[in-house]
């Protein structure tokens, strides 16, 4: 999944000169100096605090989780009889001080879940209400033609990135599986600490051991995705990282981005070629 | 429109395909995302400085804060094992999860075919074998008054109740398990006259090793047996045999084995895991 600041990503637009562009790239961003750059929003402040706030609680949260596993780590990766990997090796609890911990894991967790689930509440809240939840789920071909087509690319087996919005569209697939995933881990974590007095949900999710199973699983999904999180920020460079914490990206060509331009049909596209020039990715 | 007209909305471009069931062209569909990614402000570079600055200097004081926030949990008094504010939180969820839950709430039942032989966990308060024919039980009224000297006849005069449940252990493990027994609801009745304002009930194995507490209302809960036989049999020793606690509304922590007294109190009473860094409710 490449990121918005990859010039690749951009989208094409049909009357666009490729010879150009690639000839141009340089001159205009050598070109691009202070005053042609510009900054247009990427994230509101309400998202940025609550991404942030969500990064150590979803740490505590593993972290305190691990040490309530081990003391039935019963969970392994296999097919049939065939067992692939359990989770987890021994060295592996111990650099996480997780052995005997239980008490302790149990103490962090059920305090700390709430702030966690706070969080992802007023966070998904935010998103039906201030509409920002159109950058991030994907429509029918998004989920359906141009993930793959991200993945491909992302993946160099394909020359051209799908056009995309604020996020490309695999990672919208992406981010809106984790706020599913959000809701799943915290009903399965409900269920499995309250199987008598949240019954219904218990039976809903499969029963008590089941229940247990999803937030496990869920728990391998959160540590998957932030690996890859952390890889595709690292790919995607400064410049997009930083606009989690600023708010905004540094581009060139303030033209483009005028809001008087955008002020009418938002389904009408701009009309210069612009658009597709390089984003800089250093505010310097 | 002429076949040279660079209206990227030209039909006449590659791109023509229907891409959502919308009637919206790829090339429609590629400038509506473009355009929706560049909502919201634009900055010039001066004030794009000013809001990073501002983000910064707020996000050092949301470091500053969560640091703090969870150096003071960690260093603050400890109460059995756990800081104070984790303890609150164990209190709260039980307090809360007491007021939302259905009044009737109760571990769901299993058909008897369903059960399992239970596991042991644990020895504390039986490690030696007693001669079951000289036991008897010890029954407290809130002073400390001798109440009652029960045998356990006595006990088994009461109805006989059977109960196939999930026994639920704290360290993560489940399993079915068929029990006998009679409500201590049934068996508290006796009392009732003499129990007065008592909000607690106290548990405690004969040579006082064991020992655990449960609230008034979760003792007189119909799941919360005194129990003698399990799978069928009279008790076996090591599962406290003659007469146990036993309830599926609880972590296995607070269904004592081997009772040697039964004290109806007005103050919370001790409990040997909450002593050892456990939640005092372990309620499920």
């Amino acid at each position: 999944m490449s990121l918005p600041p990859d010039p690749d990503a951009r989208m094409d637009l049909p009357d666009h000169d490729l010879v150009d562009r690639d000839a141009t790239r340089d001159s205009e961003a050598a070109a691009a100096d202070h005053d042609h750059l510009v900054a247009h929003e990427m994230h509101p402040l309400a998202i940025r605090w609550m991404h942030w706030v969500n990064f150590p609680l979803l740490f505590i949260m593993m972290w305190s989780g691990l040490r309530i596993y081990w003391a039935n780590d019963i969970y392994v990766a296999g097919i049939g009889t065939w067992e692939f990997f359990a989770f987890f090796p021994k060295q592996f609890y111990e650099v996480l001080d997780a052995p005997f911990k239980l008490a302790k894991g149990m103490a962090f967790h059920f305090s700390f879940g709430w702030l966690f689930a706070l969080n992802g509440l007023a966070y998904v809240t935010y998103l039906a209400i201030s509409g920002q939840w159109r950058h991030l789920v994907p429509d029918r071909r998004a989920l359906t033609v141009e993930a793959p087509q991200v993945v491909a690319h992302d993946l160099h087996l394909r020359d051209e990135a799908p056009p995309q919005g604020r996020y490309n569209a695999a990672q919208q697939v992406t981010y809106t599986l984790v706020i599913l995933m959000g809701a799943l881990v915290v009903a399965s974590g409900l269920a499995i600490l309250k199987p008598t007095q949240a019954t219904l949900l218990t039976t809903l999710l499969g029963g008590y051991e089941f229940a247990r199973f999803l937030h496990f699983a869920s728990f391998i999904g959160f540590a998957l995705f932030f690996v890859l999180h952390v890889l595709q920020i690292a790919r995607a460079g400064l410049g997009n990282f930083l606009s989690m914490i600023t708010g905004y990206v540094l581009e060139s060509r303030a033209a483009d981005f005028d809001p008087q331009r955008r002020r009418g049909d938002d389904r009408e596209p701009p009309t210069s070629d612009d658009s597709s020039t390089p984003t800089t990715e250093v505010p310097a | 429109m002429t076949p040279d007209d660079p209206t990227p909305n030209d039909p006449t471009d590659a791109a023509t395909t229907d891409s959502n069931g919308t009637g919206e062209t790829l090339d429609e569909r590629a400038a509506r995302l473009q355009a929706r990614a560049h909502e919201g402000r634009t900055l010039s570079r001066d004030d794009y400085r000013a809001t990073s600055r501002r983000a910064f200097l707020g996000g050092a004081v949301g470091v500053a804060a969560g640091v703090a926030g969870f150096r003071w949990v960690q260093t603050q008094e400890h109460v059995d094992g756990i800081p104070a504010v984790l303890r609150r939180g164990h209190e709260f969820n039980a307090d809360l999860w007491r007021t939302i839950a259905p009044a009737d709430a109760s571990a769901p039942e299993y058909p008897l075919a369903a059960a399992e032989d239970l596991r042991r966990n644990g020895r504390a308060g039986i490690r030696d074998e007693i001669d079951l024919d000289a036991w008897s039980m010890r029954v407290e009224g809130p002073d400390g008054e001798l109440l009652d000297e029960v045998v356990l006849d006595d006990v088994m005069s009461l109805p006989a109740v059977e109960m196939v449940t999930l026994h639920k252990c704290i360290e993560g493990w489940s399993q079915v398990a068929h029990w006998t027994g009679v409500r201590f609801a049934d068996f508290a009745e006796r009392y009732a006259s003499r129990i007065g304002d008592a909000q607690y009930v106290a548990l405690e194995t004969p040579d006082e090793g064991y020992y655990v507490g449960l609230t008034r209302e979760d003792s007189l809960h119909p799941q919360t047996l005194l129990a003698h036989g399990l799978g069928g049999e009279p008790l076996t020793q090591d599962h406290g045999a003659p007469l146990r606690l036993y309830t599926p509304n609880h972590y296995g922590i607070k269904s004592l084995k081997r009772i040697g007294l039964i004290r109806f109190t007005r103050d919370r009473p001790r409990d040997f895991w909450a002593e050892r860094s456990y939640d005092w409710n372990s309620h499920l």
